[in-house]
């Protein structure tokens, strides 16, 4: 009878004493990965950005840069090949049962994100290795894919987690999945759209001011040449544009999130009891009824979330305690997201309009010094974001079908598993570290065109850098 | 082949094409593993050059295979990672640290500190192949059941099967990389470093053919099942095309062909593979036949389509590169042909893209802020997007070419 029903329910829900330690596992592994898909995202933009700019002013200053970024762009692609490899297999070493029971609906979205890390590998290593060994247009064409596959593989890996946040294209029965329609789970999901935009033009944000932060650290150290400055302003400006917008594209985030996962929006707030015109606190700490010590901004929460000040928004009480997520973690993550999102905003402002009305950069050590913070700072913002939004998840690993509890191993070891992976982590980010650290030291070359054409000072904003200067 | 077959077609190309090109990377790493001295600086140097451009994309078949297992028989998979957590999590740490061996080479400036990283991270070249076979070698011998975590977490993949297929892994690697680095380093004109991988080739080959051939009897005593199908039609088929091409292979090593060996070695690997699978046919698992196992039928069509779609870009890149590193394009006295012959035609940036930002600026922010779903939110924030590109394209080129440079001059 025993192996009747074992056979009758291989993957039911078993005793896992470590489930925490697996979540915390797992968490640990996206906070080491994510970062660097910003930079698998962002960073060729940026690269081929600099060799367009050789290629169509032959000034070798940015030639210099593109080909020292590009090894940077390798080192960086490894590190997150490998980290990627390990959340994959961290899907079957730890949530089994999701993966026997859902694997079906949503594994159609990573079948389809291997073939854009198969192009991303292939074009990287042309590109980087094609450096003096292509045609100069051949090889600008060959980062051209490296930059596109960057975009459809966060698509596919985000139409995963979008389907775990929003499910839908199966019908659940007795623990098994019938009816799947794995297009329509994926794809036809509409809160896939504002989780792919936030990250995308996050990866920017981030991939942005860390690198603008280098620079901007040469220049408070007195490095002010033409090469730390063209690396400065490229990445700087792309952050600086994208940073506002974020907020933009996060306001439509959290409206989704609003009407599909109101139980999370009561979360980021800390909101117990369901009521019209809801306020928001900023700081302060919920206490599992209300949140205390916190600055009440009354009504913003409903206008925030329904456009709308008398709007009746849903508070934690709608769902028994055991379908709510930790509060305090979520709030906190998401006011931390949000605040920074705000300064790096700031930033952007200064930069921006200090460059549209003088032309040209602000000239104050302290925007230096906050652009330098900036870097860090937009990671923290990066993984508050994404604690936001999958602490705001729990208690399920997908939304209303399947608790997190009931998807983990039956292996034992956990503990011992995490322990190993944080210190194989800690030693890698020493080695990134160290390789960064290195590889910013190499002497630089300034090597002339290959043609030898003369730099051309040309450009739009030629003449506003003459008139300064008299 | 059925429906519910295909998929696992593909995953044993996948399967297949691991084996021989990321068993090659690891093989690479084993070779430096020891190599000291001069000639060993020289040695592991040639192993991260011939290996640097391809070893990414060698190791998505791993992740290939990992997902269309997932999405094509979910349960198989899912017993097969809650069983074997333990030597697929050693094969895990081994990945990160050769993916690391490569991120630091880019770093290392002296000697001292490629060997001190090549010591560390060439552990990775045991560690992985080892436990991915033993893991294979669990499948292989029906000692994973059905469910979460049903079988030994040691037993499972500490026996006499998984022991061989972890060694054999780690063996094949060995000598398919000392064929590929033979290559390679012939065809640079480095020849004392062809000679150096030509007896390594050729060592490790009669090594790796002796291991797959005791194997056998190691096997029929192990798994009687596995044993008996594999030398019996179908299977024996393959086992004697391995055995063959094994063969030609290690005679054209011994004649310093390395192009042809190139292939004689890797179809001798893809046929054991072919072996396996054709021995443990219909079942993928004990008591689940691949036809139980598999996903639903829209799926399967699904996953097909995708693999298919996602060849018709694939097959031509890898076609690319491998073609580029093949030809020794990428070798180092390639530089030299360098890129030449660049004619520029310095241009002023066009006609300032600000304006048409600034529209699509104006015209995203209240469709995005106003809309909740839709076609005009849909516009608006692509309208967002068109707007951050625009004018960082315009506002970086300006910002990069303009003043700064007058100063310091």
């Amino acid at each position: 009878l025993i192996w009747f029903l074992l056979a009758a329910a291989p993957f039911a829900p078993v005793d896992q004493e470590y489930v925490f330690e697996a979540r915390q596992m797992q968490a640990l592994s996206f906070a080491v990965h994510i970062p660097l898909v910003c930079f698998g995202i962002a960073f060729p933009a940026f690269v081929l950005f600099m060799e367009a700019l050789w290629l169509r002013t032959g000034d070798p200053v940015y030639r210099t840069i593109a080909k020292r970024w590009s090894r940077v762009m390798l080192a960086l692609f490894a590190i997150g090949v490998v980290t990627g490899t390990i959340l994959s297999f961290e899907l079957g070493l730890l949530w089994p049962s999701f993966m026997a029971t859902f694997g079906e609906v949503f594994g159609l979205g990573f079948t389809l994100e291997a073939f854009s890390f198969f192009v991303e590998a292939i074009f990287i290593a042309v590109y980087v290795y094609g450096w003096d060994r292509l045609s100069p247009r051949a090889h600008f064409l060959s980062g051209i894919p490296v930059a596109i596959a960057g975009f459809t593989g966060s698509l596919t890996v985000i139409s995963v987690n979008a389907w775990m946040n929003h499910p839908s294209g199966f019908t659940l029965g007795e623990g098994r999945v019938t009816d799947v329609r794995p297009l329509d789970a994926l794809f036809g999901n509409h809160f896939l759209w504002h989780e792919v935009i936030h990250m995308y033009v996050a990866a920017y944000i981030v991939a942005g001011f860390l690198t603008a932060a280098v620079y901007a650290w040469d220049w408070l150290r007195g490095r002010r040449g033409r090469y730390e400055r063209v690396a400065l302003v490229v990445p700087l400006t792309v952050a600086a544009l994208a940073a506002p917008v974020q907020i933009v594209v996060g306001d439509w985030a959290a409206r989704e999130v609003a009407r599909e996962q109101p139980t999370k929006l009561a979360a980021f707030e800390g909101l117990h009891e369901t009521e019209k015109g809801a306020p928001v606190h900023l700081l302060g700490w919920y206490d599992g009824d209300e949140v205390r010590y916190g600055i009440p901004l009354p009504r913003l929460l409903s206008l925030l979330a329904f456009h709308d000040p008398k709007a009746r928004v849903a508070g934690l009480e709608e769902v028994p305690a055991d379908e709510r997520p930790p509060v305090n973690v979520v709030r906190v993550a998401f006011q931390t997201m949000v605040g920074i999102g705000f300064v790096l905003a700031g930033i952007s402002a200064v930069y921006l309009f200090v460059w549209l009305r003088r032309r040209r950069l602000p000239r104050s050590p302290w925007f230096y010094r906050a652009v330098v913070a900036a870097g860090p700072l937009s990671v923290v913002a990066l993984i508050a974001g994404w604690v936001t939004t999958e602490v705001g998840r729990q208690p399920w690993v997908v939304y209303g079908h399947m608790r997190t509890e009931a998807a983990v191993t039956g292996a034992s070891g956990i503990p011992v598993g995490y322990a190993t992976l944080v210190l194989v982590y800690a030693g890698l980010l020493l080695a990134v570290a160290w390789i960064l650290r290195r590889l910013a030291r190499a002497p630089l070359d300034v090597q002339p065109g290959p043609s030898g054409v003369a730099p051309l000072i040309a450009g739009a904003a030629r003449p506003n850098a003459e008139r300064e200067e008299r | 082949v059925t429906l519910a077959e295909a998929p696992l077609v593909l995953i044993l190309i996948g399967l297949a094409a691991y084996a021989v090109l990321g068993g090659a990377d690891f093989g690479a790493a084993f070779w430096q593993f020891g190599a000291r001295g001069e000639r060993g600086a020289a040695l592991r140097e040639h192993a991260y050059r011939a290996m640097g451009p391809v070893w990414e994309a060698n190791h998505v078949w791993l992740v290939f295979v990992l997902v269309v297992c997932w999405t094509a028989y979910p349960q198989a998979f899912a017993s097969i990672f809650s069983t074997l957590s333990v030597p697929l999590f050693i094969a895990a740490i081994g990945i990160i640290l050769r993916g690391t061996a490569y991120a630091v080479h880019a770093g290392t400036a002296r000697e001292i500190e490629r060997r001190a990283i090549d010591g560390v991270f060439s552990i990775s070249s045991l560690l992985t192949p080892f436990a991915l076979g033993t893991a294979v070698g669990a499948i292989a011998s029906g000692r994973v059941p059905i469910g979460n975590a049903a079988g030994d977490p040691l037993t499972s993949w500490l026996n006499p099967t998984s022991l061989l297929v972890g060694t054999l892994a780690v063996a094949t690697g060995a000598y398919v990389a000392a064929v590929y680095l033979a290559g390679d380093a012939a065809r640079a004109g480095l020849d004392d470093l062809a000679a150096a991988f030509r007896i390594r080739a050729l060592g490790a080959g009669v090594v790796t053919g002796a291991i797959a051939f005791a194997g056998l009897a190691v096997v029929a005593y192990d798994a009687d099942r596995l044993g008996d199908n594999l030398l019996a039609w179908p299977a024996v088929a393959a086992i004697a095309a391995s055995a063959a091409a094994g063969l030609a292979t290690l005679e054209l090593v011994r004649r310093s062909r390395f192009e042809a060996a190139r292939y004689g070695a890797s179809a001798a690997v893809a046929a054991v593979v072919a072996g396996w699978a054709l021995a443990q046919r219909p079942e993928l698992l004990p008591g689940l036949t691949v036809e139980e196992a598999a996903a639903g039928r829209p799926v399967l069509i699904a996953t097909i389509a995708g693999v298919a779609l996602g060849a018709v870009i694939l097959i031509p890149s890898l076609a690319l590169l491998f073609g580029l590193v093949l030809h020794g394009r990428f070798d180092e006295q390639a530089a030299a042909r360098s890129s030449d012959r660049a004619t520029f035609a310095p241009r002023r940036p066009r006609l300032s893209l600000l304006p048409m930002a600034a529209v699509a600026g104006a015209v995203g922010l209240p469709l995005t802020l106003v809309f909740d779903g839709g076609p005009f939110l849909a516009f608006g924030v692509l309208a967002l997007l068109t707007f951050v590109a625009l004018a960082s394209v315009a506002l970086g080129a300006t910002a990069a070419e303009s003043d700064g440079r007058r100063k310091r001059l």
